[in-house]
């Protein structure tokens, strides 16, 4: 009796994402395995045979993997900062780091073209100090994505990271150094290992994030593409549906790859779970 | 517990600085009384506020934004309650396949999701653009409403519920009598945050747009490709104070640990 309640309370809501989502995105994968009626992998093959795409899919998987590592790197010892913080300057520091997070991806990436253009206040400042003769070339360039890229994902680790690090005991460090062990060997002995699902966690969301974005891209990069810029230029100007097509498949199987990578990895690294 | 380092503390404000620096310095900008963006601006001045509101399309797609939201995450509601509600409150075979349905949306990229929308539902099924705008945003916001709600009704104790209906009560009556008000606050905050998702959105609008068809972060989008004045800068603490405010209000109804404990 109460399962027909619950099969009957997720129907409608369970339809509108079928229909809406993922009957559309099955059927656009499929069409790129069929070419004039006849199944085919031709269009695979003329991608990834391309330098120019293989170029493309190269950057963005660059950028996304450099954006992930800077950001666990940056963020980790912020995120073990504020964890060892009392409640209230805590709360703050995480108000101040979520709220970016909830700030327009426009907003925070036009605040990167401010900074990074060739007028920009980064030029300004390092031609003022006498540091360099003429204006660096930043914007419109992989680094200037990867700056926005790394702006835009960095409070998803801080927040991530700070997570499970409140779940790590103190005494445990305290044990650790008490039995001889130095403050860098706790570090990677005892908190790294404990924080292994935060930093999983937050990876995912970065890397994958990273992979996907648009908005910072296609701001920042300028003429410099990445797969989700590239896609939108073939349904939108270039009109080619089929390329898109192919696109939207290999960005979701990268995707997918990752997600899966990332969980087994996580699963093999914690087994205990401890902080999970 | 273990006193944090002062070089740690030293980092911390540096790395903040990284975060929060070009927001105010967009702000600051935005005040400025020249053509072009410039830090630290010139002078001080409003005009660029008042630009927001010659520029036909900013206020235009401002409406277009707010209504797509509030209609999308109505959608999103009646769609999302009764999914988050049956994935709490009842153990069934495909609980957790039907689950990992509501939160796929998160999963997809949203620029595949754009396109294939466009392609199907509109071009395809002809559906108006605006039509496929409130579909985008609803699929998008179901599955922020349905975790913040679920996770509102793992603390309530399901045994009041029991209780109302053997005491006579309908499961309807019950549910907008007691389960609802009880759950209000995740509610809220659910919708709030759902809101923000999908006013901010781009990766899906950008495919959404058509004569007379679009959202402000899209616009936003397009006249920084044509004009680089200050007018953004003015546009985004604009939108900074809405994130702001809604920010708070999830502060007071959640505590931002909501953020933390995923």
């Amino acid at each position: 009796m109460k399962k027909r309640y619950a099969y009957g309370l997720l129907l409608p809501g369970f339809l509108f994402i079928t229909v809406f989502m993922i009957v559309p995105i099955a059927l656009t994968i499929g069409t790129t395995f069929f070419k004039d009626r006849s199944f085919s992998f031709e269009g695979y093959l003329y991608f990834f045979s391309d330098p120019f795409f293989l170029e493309i899919l190269w950057t963005t998987l660059q950028v996304a993997f450099v954006t992930t590592l800077v950001c666990n790197v940056i963020g980790f010892p912020v995120a073990y900062y504020i964890s060892k913080l009392g409640a209230r300057k805590k709360a703050v520091l995480l108000a101040l780091a979520i709220f970016p997070l909830l700030t327009s991806a426009v907003v925070r990436s036009f605040s990167w073209m401010i900074i990074l253009g060739r007028n920009g206040l980064l030029n300004d400042f390092l031609q003022g100090i006498g540091l360099i003769a003429e204006p660096l070339n930043i914007l419109y360039t992989p680094t200037a994505m990867m700056i926005g890229l790394i702006h835009l994902f960095l409070p998803l680790i801080i927040i991530s990271l700070v997570g499970v690090m409140e779940n790590i005991p103190g005494d445990l460090l305290e044990a650790a150094e008490s039995l001889g062990a130095s403050k860098i060997k706790s570090f990677w002995k005892v908190i790294v290992p404990l924080c292994v699902p935060g930093i999983i966690i937050g990876s995912i969301l970065v890397f994958v994030g990273s992979l996907t974005a648009y908005t910072t891209p296609a701001l920042l990069g300028g003429k410099q593409q990445v797969i989700s810029t590239f896609l939108y230029q073939n349904a939108m100007t270039l009109n080619d549906w089929y390329m898109a097509s192919i696109v939207a498949t290999i960005m979701i199987v990268i995707t997918f790859i990752v997600i899966g990578v990332m969980n087994k990895l996580a699963a093999k690294l914690n087994p205990k779970g401890y902080a999970s | 517990m273990k006193k944090n380092s002062p070089l740690l503390g030293i980092y911390t404000f540096l790395i903040f600085l990284f975060l929060l620096g070009p927001l105010l310095i967009i702000s600051a900008t935005s005040f400025g009384p020249n053509e072009v963006l410039k830090f630290p601006p010139d002078g001080f001045s409003f005009r660029w506020y008042e630009n927001i509101f010659e520029v036909d399309m900013f206020m235009k797609t401002f409406v277009t934004s707010i209504i797509v939201s509030f209609a999308g995450n109505i959608l999103a509601l009646l769609l999302g309650v009764p999914a988050a509600y049956a994935l709490s409150r009842y153990d069934f075979k495909g609980k957790a396949f039907l689950n990992a349905i509501f939160i796929s949306p998160v999963l997809i990229p949203g620029v595949v999701f754009g396109f294939t929308l466009l392609k199907y539902v509109i071009v395809t099924f002809q559906i108006p653009i605006y039509a496929g705008l409130l579909i985008g945003h609803t699929v998008l916001m179901l599955p922020f409403i349905v975790r913040v709600i679920a996770s509102s009704l793992a603390n309530f104790d399901f045994a009041v519920e029991e209780a109302a209906i053997s005491l006579g009560a309908g499961r309807v009556e019950t549910f907008f009598k007691i389960v609802l008000p009880n759950i209000k606050s995740g509610v809220i905050a659910g919708v709030i945050i759902a809101f923000l998702e999908s006013f901010n959105n781009v990766d899906v609008s950008v495919f959404m747009t058509g004569p007379g068809v679009s959202t402000l972060p899209i616009q936003m989008l397009t006249y920084v490709e044509n004009y680089f004045d200050p007018t953004i800068a003015a546009v985004s603490v604009l939108l900074m104070l809405l994130t702001g405010v809604l920010m708070f209000l999830i502060e007071r109804l959640l505590g931002l640990t909501y953020f933390t404990k995923r």
